[in-house]
């Protein structure tokens, strides 16, 4: 299929999650589980990766910054800075991009291979508005959280760590990154947040709706929902600095 | 009632449906048999409408074009069908209870006593009394079946269709999901179409058989009539195996002494 089926294919899938609910209680429920599942079950990933994140960027700074010339609170100011404007929001939410988006398409692929999708059609269940719409609300919703729980975590973790190998005290970290703070950085890593949590959610629904086969192409679809996830995360990466910033 | 009329279906330039036409009576066990490939599923899911045909008509209820009404009234059609998959499609996070219990969720607003009552009616007219909190991975091939069973008859439906229901079954489990998918039919007085290649499904349960060869249709009857068919392509594919082989020919020879006499 070339790119342009592909893409087609995508908008119709998007189009077609445009419809009543049957019931919209079922839908709201729905929401609340995928929230849980995407929130709540990424939570203890993301707080490995925020602190070791967090951790390896002031160490790496400090050891960049060796002159006597610059304020040792810059370490601060530039370790903040890198992690809300690209670490938090870009490299956390590529890690969940891997989970999270094998998740959705290789549950929605088995959907599709065992005929789980055709028996919700034959109730007369709308079955892309049903499954896919709480994934994308769900994930649209929940990865902006997790990325601000990533932000402090990661600022948390690289203060401790250049307290402890004595890089930078606390106090002077948290100067730098005080005093080099502008409020749209926030808003910045919040836009890209929401932006990848509907990318991994729609991107990996459409590979996994669209599994045709058995067992392997369902581990197919997986792998290609990754990798056209991480790709795209990186490419609107770019438009949104270039666009925002 | 449903009547299919002319249907084609073709995959790329590959054609699978020729031109089939049959009636499937109401209050009947209707049965779609042969061989793999001949089109059996193809034929069933295109009239339930997960597979989009090329061209024809199926007739619901006498009045009901599938193919030319749209799809809000898809979706109310097929409030009335009941389907059994060949894998039985059970959702695989629920358990037996909630998997039954789905349609009614979505579609009533039944209270949940009322919903459970409902519920534990169908899984017990399945034989299946005690399963109500197990999951799919805790149940047979034969069970999985019944749960598919009571999920497809819980809201009443006036068609209930089956692909393959003893596929992977043992012949006495399969007798068991024959007899039920009989019963129910007679007892609710729906339309059920069977799709199988099982010799025993089609001379238990057949009322009427349309028999499929390379898509098209090559014989349509009674499941009593298939002995003395003359029909190459169904002898050859009900009387492949030896057994049934010597009971056509002792059925022959019986029947042509009879005229002796």
């Amino acid at each position: 299929m070339t790119f342009f089926n592909h893409f087609g294919r995508y908008v119709l899938l998007l189009k077609s999650l445009l419809v009543r609910p049957e019931k919209t209680s079922i839908y709201w429920k729905e929401i609340a589980r995928q929230m849980v599942e995407i929130g709540v079950g990424s939570v203890g990933i993301v707080v490995i990766v925020s602190c070791f994140l967090g951790a390896v960027v002031t160490v790496q700074t400090a050891y960049q910054l060796t002159t006597p010339l610059i304020s040792k609170s810059i370490i601060g100011s530039i370790a903040a800075n890198s992690i809300i404007l690209e670490l938090a929001p870009t490299v956390t939410v590529l890690i969940l991009a891997g989970k999270i988006g094998s998740k959705i398409a290789s549950e929605l692929g088995t959907m599709r291979i065992s005929e789980q999708i055709d028996a919700l059609e034959i109730m007369g269940v709308h079955s892309s508005a049903y499954l896919v719409l709480p994934k994308i609300l769900a994930s649209t919703l929940m990865i902006p959280l997790l990325v601000i729980i990533s932000a402090f975590l990661s600022i948390y973790s690289g203060m401790w760590v250049g307290e402890f190998t004595g890089a930078v005290s606390k106090e002077d970290f948290m100067t730098g990154a005080i005093q080099y703070w502008i409020p749209f950085m926030a808003n910045f890593a919040l836009i890209k947040a929401t932006t990848f949590g509907f990318i991994i959610s729609s991107v990996s629904s459409y590979y996994g709706y669209y599994t045709e086969g058995g067992a392997l192409e369902v581990g197919r679809s997986a792998t290609r929902a990754v990798v056209v996830c991480c790709v795209l995360i990186l490419l609107f990466d770019y438009i949104l600095a270039q666009l925002l910033l | 009632m449903i009547e299919v009329q002319d249907l084609n279906k073709s995959f790329g330039a590959k054609q699978i449906l020729k031109g089939i036409s049959a009636t499937f009576e109401a209050g009947k066990c209707n049965l779609i048999i042969g061989a793999s490939g001949s089109g059996k599923t193809v034929l069933m899911k295109s009239i339930v409408g997960l597979i989009p045909v090329n061209s024809g008509h199926i007739i619901y209820n006498n009045d009901t074009d599938f193919l030319e009404i749209e799809d809000s009234g898809r979706k109310e059609l097929r409030k009335q069908i009941g389907m059994l998959f060949q894998g039985s499609a059970l959702f695989d996070s629920l358990s037996v209870e909630k998997n039954v219990v789905f349609p009614l969720n979505m579609f009533t607003n039944m209270t949940y006593k009322e919903k459970m009552n409902r519920v534990n009616e169908c899984l017990e007219r399945v034989n299946l009394k005690d399963a109500n909190k197990l999951y799919p991975n805790e149940l047979s091939g034969g069970m999985k079946k019944r749960v598919g069973i009571a999920r497809a008859i819980v809201m009443n439906p006036k068609y209930l269709f089956c692909d393959e229901p003893n596929s992977g079954l043992d012949p006495q489990t399969s007798i068991v999901i024959d007899k039920l998918i009989k019963d129910i039919t007679d007892e609710y007085k729906i339309t059920t179409i069977v799709n199988t290649h099982d010799m025993n499904s089609v001379m238990e349960i057949g009322d009427y058989v349309l028999f499929l060869y390379k898509g098209e249709k090559y014989w349509e009857g009674h499941r009593d009539e298939i002995m003395n068919a003359t029909n190459q392509q169904l002898n050859d594919f009900i009387f492949a195996g030896k057994f049934f082989r010597e009971i056509k020919e002792q059925n022959t020879k019986r029947l042509s002494d009879e005229k002796n006499k």
